[in-house]
């Protein structure tokens, strides 16, 4: 990694820093309609497993299994390749946009499964009661309460579809890394590895860091109001206080 | 139809048959050692970043979160492009091994040795999950019996801790193995590229003299099925391992009553 601090280098990636931006713009513009796509399908995917019927719950199932226990490398070329040969191509990024958008989708599925399982029994019997349909209970009494459990994980998902889309790669990709790849081995731009390497790593720091700061501070929250709501919490403290005290007579 | 008969007899060819197996066996051991040497580096992260909070060695605990961060936050292709330049590779591995070629193999290193730094990474936080999970009396009770504190980690709170996170470390080789499948990108060694490398000069193996639809079918949902077949297995093990630790613990907890 020599060249970190040769001047020519920084000057070179500064010369051509339209094309990180160009590869920024193209991975948050994938991994944006992959977000929205995989929320789609995790929605759809999430409420057809917890709706109770055989048949729906067998189809959400096959579709998680299958997508979450294969490569999404895989998946991208499978897709690229069968629409190429064809003769259908849609271009790389509406390809990665697609099979990023479904890779995910397969573990907001199972994120939303997970957040309304959680939601306890009674409360969809008292929506019924109510004479909540089907749309009004889910979209006025469950969802608001499984958004705070459903939320950090959902999140930590979006952070890996930003880190997946460097898949582009394999099938010749345009977004950041790619980019810079092709910037630090192309015939005239070549040689500057460690400063474009460094701004890449950074340009990717600066989005995902934030996001997954965000759902881990959510997830510390949650626990804490968890543990608020267990009764058991006014003992512990008693316990804790008491062996505080012994530490002090110790010393 | 036909196209797809042609297909077929690919996969019915020992040769190429062979060559993807072969595949599936560096896929299968990129993975397991990436794992290892991630746990094992990734339990010593985790113990710095959790318990190096003494003004004394601070800059230790500051060292591993800001490792940790920084590995968890950038992509895996990041860090294999990285290595590929800045990595020495030994003059051990410089020369023909497994059947691969010296240049293969000096890739194999570096392309292995970037996932094994970021698979620690994301141990690391799985460990440190479950060493946050061992109650903090244990600490008081091993001090209590005598125990040093490097005793108190060895023989009280990381076999715990491991324990805790069986399911979610054997879920993260299924992680592990998928990740396996981007070194694809610098050469052909595992699985998923000589899937590709196999569909790039199918017209050779196929008979027809062209590359079909139905090629990408086969061989892609060849690969797809032992990635599948693999990992499902794990994940079916995940989860026979949580149901039984619920229901160890329920009883635990039933006895607490």
């Amino acid at each position: 990694m020599s060249g970190f601090f040769s001047l020519k280098a920084w000057h070179q990636v500064w010369t051509y820093r339209e094309t990180f931006e160009l590869g920024l713009l193209n991975t948050v513009e994938t991994a944006l309609v992959g977000v929205l796509l995989s929320l789609v399908l995790g929605i759809f995917f999430g409420l057809m497993a917890t709706s109770g019927k055989k048949w729906l719950k067998c189809i959400a199932r096959i579709y998680v299994e299958v997508i979450q226990n294969t490569p999404v490398l895989l998946q991208i070329c499978f897709l690229y390749y069968s629409l190429a040969f064809s003769g259908h191509s849609m271009g790389i990024i509406a390809t990665g946009m697609i099979s990023l958008g479904i890779y995910t989708g397969a573990y907001m599925a199972e994120v939303f499964r997970a957040g309304i399982e959680a939601i306890p029994g009674g409360q969809f019997e008292a929506a019924h009661a109510q004479g909540f349909g089907y749309v009004g209970m889910m979209y006025h009494i469950i969802l608001p309460q499984s958004i705070k459990i459903i939320l950090p994980p959902a999140v930590n998902q979006v952070v890996n579809l930003i880190k997946n889309t460097s898949c582009l790669y394999i099938i010749g990709g345009a977004d950041l890394i790619s980019q810079t790849y092709n910037f630090v081995t192309g015939a005239t731009t070549g040689g500057a590895y460690a400063p474009a390497y460094l701004v890449c790593g950074v340009l990717f720091f600066i989005i995902c860091f934030p996001l997954s700061k965000m759902a881990s501070a959510w997830e510390m929250n949650l626990k804490k109001r968890d543990q608020k709501m267990a009764v058991s919490v006014k003992s512990r403290k008693i316990v804790m206080a008491e062996t505080g005290e012994r530490k002090k007579v110790a010393v | 139809m036909e196209d797809l008969q042609a297909s077929l007899s690919i996969l019915q060819n020992p040769a190429v048959l062979l060559y993807i197996l072969k595949g599936v066996a560096f896929s299968m051991i990129i993975a397991l050692l990436a794992v290892v040497c991630g746990i094992l580096l990734g339990s010593v992260l985790a113990l710095v970043r959790n318990y190096c909070t003494s003004q004394k060695n601070k800059v230790f605990g500051w060292i591993a979160t800001i490792y940790i961060e920084i590995f968890r936050n950038t992509p895996l292709l990041l860090w294999i492009f990285i290595c590929l330049i800045a990595c020495p590779c030994p003059k051990h591995f410089e020369r023909q091994l497994f059947g691969l070629t010296s240049v293969e193999t000096k890739l194999l290193f570096k392309a292995a040795v970037a996932l094994i730094l970021f698979t620690s990474s994301v141990i690391a936080e799985i460990i440190r999950g479950g060493l946050n999970s061992v109650a903090a009396g244990q600490f008081e009770a091993g001090h209590s019996q005598g125990f040093s504190t490097v005793q108190i980690m060895i023989y009280i709170v990381l076999p715990q801790a491991f324990k805790n996170v069986v399911p979610t470390l054997l879920s993260q080789v299924i992680t592990t193995i998928k990740d396996s499948s981007y070194l694809a990108n610098i050469a052909t060694i595992e699985l998923m590229s000589r899937v590709k490398k196999i569909l790039s000069s199918a017209n050779m193996y196929n008979g027809t003299g062209a590359i079909h639809v139905s090629d990408v079918f086969i061989l892609f949902g060849f690969a797809a099925l032992i990635y599948f077949i693999i990992n499902y297995t794990l994940s079916c093990i995940v989860r026979y391992t949580q149901k039984s630790r619920k229901t160890v613990n329920g009883k635990m907890s039933w006895n607490n009553v």
